[in-house]
């Protein structure tokens, strides 16, 4: 008997299904084998340390996407959750000793507890307010963490030497059967499977219940009130979540560079998250990931190539014009302007037009 | 008592800075309800402009102060006109999102321009000081307030008798109603942010001039004249001054007793002070002290 076309939805179960039809799931196999094999082939340091970076970046961007472009609630503080994080890390995993199953969790949980402890605050202002309430939050956030000196380190910093060993398995001297694995290479692993599962996770939050909800309240709080949807229980929710993930990406980010100092959590870091969604695509979980790929380790690969760049100046007085720092914001900056004025659904979009030319292909229709 | 005049003294001058930046953001928001955050690049823009005429071209200050002025007005209302224009009726977020931009690349580019290193203005008051009763009063600050106050003169008499003026609060109004009535909405656009970014260009001369040296971190300042922004409410230019005062106010207060009267806050709470004002003000007033009640029609 002929089986229907996979585009059609017949029932509600399918419409759930994540991987519907069969180049979808051969697209999730490639994805896992993509996953288990890059850190074989590709053992270049500093590239491995790029991809790495730039899977701390997807963790922290799914959640700011969760509640910028699924809630529609923006935010300029996701920093300071970023670097509460870190500093979980830092005293949980560091100081106290405790293992990966414990400091990683305990990150999240302190990032949705500050989450929905300023929650309440934040949201009872919308649009304008919020976006200037929450730059606030980076500023306080920042003399905190410079003046709680015995956590933080103060002005100076703190080294994080929480463990990444899940049991037996310790991901920064990897050894499988096979060989030896360096830092980088575990760590790559290891991170990349959290954001499998923080994706996963996303996922299954915007196409249930919850996720219909806060998608009503971005699309219209009043209607969303008036059709039952509870703004502020769902509104300090993607708060808390949203801030667990980034406490998350900060924890990770933490132990892997395994230093902090306060100046990392400023505005710009936060402006860097806004534009990864903005270029990978406001409100996909897939378009975070493709933005943080193309965006998350950008700094770290200009700043290894600033040489070969004409103009900018690696040190002081060598005849460039622009430094790496500032090429790095200009960068963001324009590409945040470029995107939200020639394609504001950004890559995620572009991707999702090249797949629908080739659902009903050779069918232009 | 001297110290809390001379105190009370440099967070009005201190506060008159930050009305004239929230007053530029006052302004495009009533006009267009849009956040600039690029304001701080304005700022930066007309400081650096005017270091340029008066320093590269050798023009007299005044002369290269309204020079500045003028480029900077021209260059908000083409910034207005290149790129803003084409977010009408595009989500808050997005605007907000391309104003971050305009900063960080304005910014960039002035950084790339003139360099990182502190610039003399090298304006008339220099660090003369005027000695009043015991509270020394710079110069500058005497001027710094002598012009807000002459400004905001100007913009009450402007709103309020001129064609123009009355057009740019019919627009704030009701966009539509003003249209139907023949207002041009895109003229409107402009002005308002030709004015915002003359304003700015005067509060950069103000924060660069006198014993401050013009470094690109100036535009930094419009990151805390956005509490005094939010304290006066966001659609109110009385406010935007009043709430100017206010945080240049307890700043100043802040900056000078708080390590003698409670050192556990840690070193330099003056500067995050601002904020902490900010958002007990919103717990209290959501829309500011001046703000317009924003009404939710279904």
């Amino acid at each position: 008997m002929a089986q229907p076309h996979a585009n059609l939805t017949r029932r509600y179960a399918d419409d759930l299904r994540l991987f519907r039809s069969r180049p979808a799931r051969a697209g999730l196999a490639a994805v896992v084998a993509l996953w288990l094999l890059t850190p074989v082939f590709l053992t270049n340091a500093f590239w491995l340390s790029v991809l790495d970076y730039a899977g701390i970046a997807a963790i922290g961007a799914i959640g700011l996407n969760l509640l910028t472009g699924y809630t529609g609630q923006v935010s300029l503080g996701h920093a300071f959750f970023i670097g509460a994080g870190a500093y979980v890390a830092a005293a949980v995993g560091g100081d106290l000793g405790l293992p990966l199953v414990l400091w990683l969790p305990a990150a999240a949980l302190l990032g949705a507890a500050v989450g929905a402890l300023i929650g309440p605050f934040a949201l009872r202002l919308r649009g304008n307010y919020l976006a200037i309430v929450t730059l606030g939050l980076v500023f306080l956030g920042q003399h905190l963490f410079r003046n709680l000196g015995s956590l933080t380190g103060g002005n100076s910093g703190t080294a994080v030497t929480a463990k990444a060993a899940l049991g037996p398995v310790d991901f920064s001297a990897l050894s499988l059967i096979g060989g030896q694995y360096s830092r980088n290479q575990g760590w790559f692993w290891l991170i990349w499977g959290v954001v499998a599962v923080c994706a996963l996770l996303a996922k299954n939050i915007v196409r249930t219940r919850p996720g219909r909800a806060i998608q009503a309240i971005r699309d219209r709080d009043v209607a969303a009130e008036i059709v039952g949807v509870d703004l502020g229980r769902y509104k300090v929710a993607a708060f808390a979540v949203s801030s667990a993930l980034a406490a998350l990406a900060g924890a990770l980010y933490g132990a892997y560079q395994q230093y902090v100092s306060p100046d990392e959590w400023t505005l710009f870091l936060s402006i860097q998250y806004i534009a990864i969604i903005i270029v990978g695509g406001v409100g996909t979980i897939f378009g975070a990931v493709l933005g943080a790929l193309f965006l998350g380790g950008l700094p770290a690969v200009i700043e290894n190539y600033s040489g070969s760049i004409p103009g900018v100046s690696t040190h002081a007085g060598d005849g460039g014009f622009i430094s790496v720092f500032s090429l790095n914001q200009a960068i963001f900056g324009l590409l945040i302007v470029l995107f939200l004025v020639f394609e504001p659904r950004g890559l995620a979009a572009m991707w999702l037009r090249v797949k629908a030319y080739f659902k009903a292909w050779p069918f232009t229709y | 008592v001297t110290q809390l005049i001379q105190l009370c003294f440099n967070g009005l001058a201190l506060g008159a800075r930050y009305a004239l930046v929230a007053l530029g953001f006052v302004i495009i928001y009533r006009a267009t309800g849009v956040i600039n955050f690029a304001q701080g690049a304005l700022v930066a823009l007309g400081a650096y402009l005017t270091y340029a005429f008066a320093n590269g071209a050798g023009l007299p200050f005044a002369l290269a102060v309204l020079l500045a002025v003028v480029c900077a007005a021209a260059f908000g209302a083409g910034v207005e006109r290149v790129v803003l224009r084409r977010m009408v009726g595009q989500p808050v977020f997005a605007v907000i999102m391309i104003t971050i931009g305009l900063l960080f690349i304005v910014q960039q580019a002035v950084t790339a321009i003139w360099g990182f290193d502190s610039l003399n203005l090298a304006d008339p008051w220099g660090v003369r000081t005027v000695d009043a009763g015991g509270v020394v009063m710079a110069l500058r600050d005497v001027w710094t307030l002598g012009i807000a106050a002459a400004i905001l003169g100007g913009f009450f008499l402007f709103f309020r008798l001129s064609r123009l003026g009355v057009a740019m609060r019919a627009t704030a109004l009701d966009a539509e109603a003003a249209l139907a009535q023949g207002i041009s909405a895109r003229r409107v656009f402009a002005v308002s942010w030709g004015i915002a970014g003359a304003l700015a260009a005067l509060a950069g001369v103000m924060l660069a001039s006198g014993p401050a040296a013009l470094s690109p971190g100036i535009g930094d300042i419009a990151l805390v004249a956005f509490p005094a922004m939010i304290v006066g409410g966001l659609d109110s230019p009385l406010g935007a001054v009043a709430g100017g005062m206010i945080i240049g106010l307890t700043q100043a207060l802040t900056a000078g007793y708080q390590q003698d009267i409670a050192p556990w806050l840690g070193s330099n709470f003056g500067s995050v002070m601002p904020y902490v004002v900010m958002i007990v003000i919103l717990l209290v007033r959501p829309y500011g002290l001046f703000g317009m009640r924003e009404v939710r029609r279904v």
